[in-house]
């Protein structure tokens, strides 16, 4: 056997994480412990970088394959890749190591805790993405809980208690009847091995309540709207690390989820709730577009955003084609680094002012010009403007949506003007103007931990925006065998 | 010639009870030897049950007392727990100065009572064993006789059990008259379908099984004793009859009345629903931790009584692996109440533990991973206790019972979270003493430690209760 590279993946950061909690803890020594934190996440991106390298986009099947028994004749561990879920692990190994390059100004006390509460969201998160199995999956998805809701929770900012509660109790209870679920797919089929459970396909007089259960898990994780309100409360109150974790890579857990078990496993009961799915979608999209054009606090701004970007995300998936699947995927990885780039850029505002209305900003780019530069770049990625990472993904998604269904397509559309609305105004709100207060103007520039912070997200925003090859290459060939495959699935079933 | 091999504990445990009595009246301020030579004597029966292991299920005093696999298991776990207990209240039971040599003695004997009913298969022998254990507890609940709500306990505990002991006597009444025998294998194979007077037998019986391991609307009693009695009793009332009754549960209904399944499934069920959802409400408003935890062992039994609602094999398998898993949460999260001492005072309120994680980062987790665990949050060993019940749950298709769990386990997550965000989110309070003697930093850490740690190798308890084979 190989060396089990996703296994190192998920196991190193938790390694790290009790290495840190066992050291002792005196105040001095709390640099030592952040760069301990740091080697042990850069390490763990290094690693994925090169399991991307060595990942053969031209394969379908799951690569870097680990089987070994686990509950003796019901569960088995088991991991592996393809193109859908490598870049979802890239991503997080991405985004660890600046969320603990970032601590430096926000979390004041309880660094180590912090450290190690990451550290552990790190591992459970990768977990998620290569777990090919439901009970593992189970495993990993709510696992995550416990460290976020203690970032949330110790923390978090004034209602950090009653956000932490929120998102807790949201998620827990979606994901009860995703258990449910889960065991009853066992005891029908007799595995939870997902390749297994792909390759014999699960008896459609269940798929419709089986799909409704994974769901209500996936619903609120992702979140679509009405399911959304835990989201803006657990952004405002979680700190910049926390915030980064949470939109960046925790909300894509869910749409990778529907990729892979909702669609994945039941693709006529998929097919059968398309509707819902579009109607959802679409509010989410616009609903939450118009809520985020009022907001005075730019993180609620930002979370508001995210739920709209999500909508997107799902509306791709459930067009089953290729470029909205694979739109899918690449704005979920856009989101992922814009959303984290919103956050940090907020923190940086927030750490210096101590505040996160947008009334007491406006007319930064005077004190500030590298800032107003990078923020520029990054609320155009969220705008999705051509050149940037944004753009690609929802146009891939737009693309499939007008395929499918003129109006759906036409009024997603609007969202996405409604979403230049939002963010340019934010930014001129912030950076333009006149400035009036005059405590703003002690205020320094971004130094220089921040600017590596967010140049190295603004490179790969811009670069995937003129480039989008490699991602694309990554998942082309997974997504078109997926989606054969359910086309194969659906055209069985229906003609049973 | 009947086999003595296999109840050398039992009657080791008999005679290690009279002589240490002896020696506690006879040689004067000796409650420390007592303590520690009980505590010898529960090891020595636990080495003679695993210097015995059985093949096959032994039937001993014509057919009336059974050594089986469920049985064996049983009595190891109780009685590794029982000193698990006794090691980690060492310390309580001195300062509170309720240090006397009755209290060790007492334990054992309740401990032998409960071995008794873990083995018998006979209904005499069942109730024999029941009073002994029950008679020993009611002393103990009001062993701090000085404390009022001790005391109080102590009655209230005894009132209300006898109530129910009565109850359970009159069922087996009726179940001796209608089908002519006390021993559960005859019952079985007397039984007729038609019967309704052994109906109402498996009725009362049930009732009085269902006060010993509180399930509602039997739980009445629970917050008051589990408040009241010294925390060191309260420990012992929270694991060791709850495994006891649940074992006998198992055995009276699969041996003589797996065929009227019928009659006794929904009561189960309702029996199961009811503490679940109840032990999950009851529980939030609570301010005294003792209390909650009565409330969250009411809830707890209920899900191990939706294993044994199932009819099967699988489903016992569960509850009992459910009940050996709530058993290592239990005993870790009374060590750590044991460990909230500050001035030879002990600390029982939830507000007391308010940021204990900025003062002892190490028991704030330990208690972290408990809490969640009993919250049944993976990866942790109380979310395999919950899976394991509801895959046998579901395996026979009972997916109302299951839903209403799993929405239970969110209710509950609200006041263990609740805890949560005490130890974590709030302002710390002083410090607390942390010379702690040797036995209870060992049970804490046994158990933290397989809580934490039982995702790694889960299949190990399953492998040991798949043996466990009533049907």
């Amino acid at each position: 056997m190989n060396f089990p590279i996703l296994s190192s993946l998920i196991l190193f950061p938790i390694l790290g994480a009790l290495f840190i909690f066992f050291s002792k803890s005196k105040s001095n020594q709390n640099l030592t412990t952040k760069y301990l934190a740091l080697f042990v996440s850069s390490a763990n991106f290094i690693l994925s970088i090169y399991l991307w390298y060595s990942f053969d986009p031209l394969i379908s099947e799951f690569q870097f394959l680990e089987d070994r028994s686990w509950i003796k004749g019901f569960v088995n561990y088991k991991v592996g890749v393809d193109g859908i879920s490598i870049l979802f692990i890239v991503l997080t190994a991405f985004i660890t190591p600046l969320c603990v390059i970032s601590v430096n100004n926000t979390i004041k006390n309880r660094l180590k805790d912090f450290l190690v509460a990451i550290l552990v969201m790190e591992s459970l998160m990768i977990g998620v993405f290569c777990s090919l199995d439901l009970v593992v999956f189970y495993l990993f998805f709510e696992g995550g809980l416990i460290p976020m809701f203690l970032i949330i929770g110790i923390w978090g900012g004034e209602r950090r208690v009653y956000s932490a509660f929120k998102f807790f109790l949201f998620t827990l209870l979606g994901s009860v009847l995703m258990l449910v679920a889960i065991i009853s797919i066992y005891w029908m089929t007799g595995t939870t091995d997902v390749t297994y459970l792909y390759s014999i396909g699960i008896d459609p007089k269940y798929q419709n309540l089986l799909w409704l259960a994974f769901f209500s898990s996936f619903a609120v994780k992702t979140p679509m709207w009405p399911f959304h309100t835990w989201l803006p409360d657990a952004h405002v109150e979680a700190p910049t690390a926390g915030s980064v974790l949470l939109a960046a890579i925790l909300l894509k857990m869910a749409g990778y989820g529907f990729i892979r078990f909702s669609v994945g496993l039941f693709p006529l009961a998929s097919e059968y709730f398309v509707p819902l799915i579009y109607i959802l979608s679409l509010v989410a999209i616009i609903y939450t577009s118009l809520v985020a054009l009022m907001q005075e606090d730019m993180k609620k701004l930002i979370a508001y955003s995210s739920v709209a970007h999500m909508g997107f995300v799902t509306l791709g998936i459930f067009t089953f084609t290729q470029q909205g699947i694979e739109g899918s995927i690449f704005q979920m990885i856009s989101h992922g680094l814009v959303s984290a780039a919103l956050f940090l850029s907020v923190g940086v505002l927030y750490d210096r002012a101590h505040s996160r209305l947008i009334k007491d900003y406006g007319g930064m780019v005077s004190i500030m010009p590298k800032y107003a530069i990078v923020l520029m770049v990054f609320t155009l990625g969220a705008v999705g403007l051509p050149g940037t990472s944004g753009f690609v993904g929802e146009f891939l998604i737009l693309m499939a949506a007008f395929k499918k269904n003129f109006l759906v397509a036409t009024i997603a559309s609007i969202g996405v003007i409604l979403c230049a609305a939002y963010m340019l105004w934010l930014y001129k709100r912030v950076i333009f103007g006149v400035l009036l207060k005059t405590e703003l103007k002690t205020l320094t520039d971004i130094n220089k931990t921040e600017i590596f912070i967010l140049t190295s997200l603004v490179l790969p925003i811009v670069v995937f925006g003129f480039y989008p090859e490699p991602i694309l290459n990554t998942t082309e060939v997974s997504i078109r065998n997926f989606i054969e495959a359910y086309n194969i699935n659906i055209n069985l079933m229906v003609n049973k | 010639m009947i086999n003595l091999n296999y109840i050398y504990s039992e009657i080791f445990l008999a005679i290690a009870i009279m002589t240490l009595l002896i020696i506690g009246v006879f040689k004067k301020n000796s409650s420390n030897l007592v303590y520690n030579l009980s505590i010898i004597s529960l090891l020595i029966s636990l080495a003679l049950i695993l210097s015995f292991p059985i093949n096959e299920s032994i039937n001993l005093f014509n057919d009336s007392y059974r050594i089986d696999y469920l049985s064996t298991f049983m009595k190891i776990i109780t009685i590794s727990s029982c000193t698990f207990v006794m090691l980690s209240s060492n310390k309580y039971i001195q300062i509170i100065s309720i240090n006397k040599i009755e209290y060790p003695i007492l334990v054992l004997s309740s401990m032998l009572g409960m071995i008794v009913m873990i083995s018998s298969n006979d209904l005499i022998l069942f109730y024999i064993g029941l009073e002994l254990q029950s008679l020993a507890l009611y002393v103990l609940a009001s062993f701090n006789r000085d404390h009022l709500p001790s005391s109080e306990s102590g009655l209230k505990y005894f009132v209300l059990s006898a109530l129910s002991s009565g109850l359970l006597l009159y069922g087996c009444s009726l179940i001796y008259g209608f089908s002519g025998s006390t021993n559960f294998f005859i019952i079985r194979d007397s039984l007729t379908q038609d019967s309704y007077g052994l109906t109402f037998g498996i009725v009362f019986i049930l009732v009085g099984l269902a006060f010993k391991i509180s399930a509602v609307p039997f739980h009445m009693w629970a917050p008051d004793v589990y408040e009241g009695s010294p925390t060191s009793v309260t420990t012992f009332f929270a694991i060791l009859p709850k495994i006891a009754a649940l074992t006998v549960f198992i055995r009276f209904l699969y041996v003589p009345f797996l065929n009227l399944i019928e009659q006794w499934q929904i009561i189960i069920i309702f029996l199961s629903i009811a503490s679940m959802l109840f032990g999950a409400i009851a529980a939030i408003g609570q301010k005294k931790l003792k209390r909650l935890i009565a409330y969250s062992s009411i809830g707890h039994m209920g899900y191990a009584l939706a294993g044994l609602a199932t009819g099967t094999n699988a489903g016992i398998q569960s509850s009992i692996s459910y009940i050996t898993i709530y058993l290592f949460m239990n005993l870790g999260f009374f060590s750590c109440m044991f460990m909230l001492r500050r001035e030879d005072k002990y600390f029982e309120d939830i507000d007391d533990l308010s940021g204990l994680s900025k003062n002892h980062p190490l028991l704030a987790f330990s208690f972290l991973i408990i809490l969640f665990s009993l919250a049944g949050i993976p990866p942790l060993a109380g979310f395999f206790a919950k899976f394991y019940i509801f895959s046998a749950v579901i395996e026979q298709s009972m997916y109302f019972l299951a839903v209403v769990g799993l929405l239970s386990t969110v209710i509950a997550a609200f006041y263990y979270l609740r805890l949560i965000k005490i130890i974590y989110f709030d302002s710390s309070k002083e410090k607390y003493e942390i010379n702690h003697n040797l036995g209870l930093k060992l049970s804490l850490l046994v158990s933290s430690l397989f809580i934490l740690l039982y995702f790694i190798y889960p299949s190990w308890l399953s492998q040991i209760v798949e043996n466990i084979n009533i049907i």
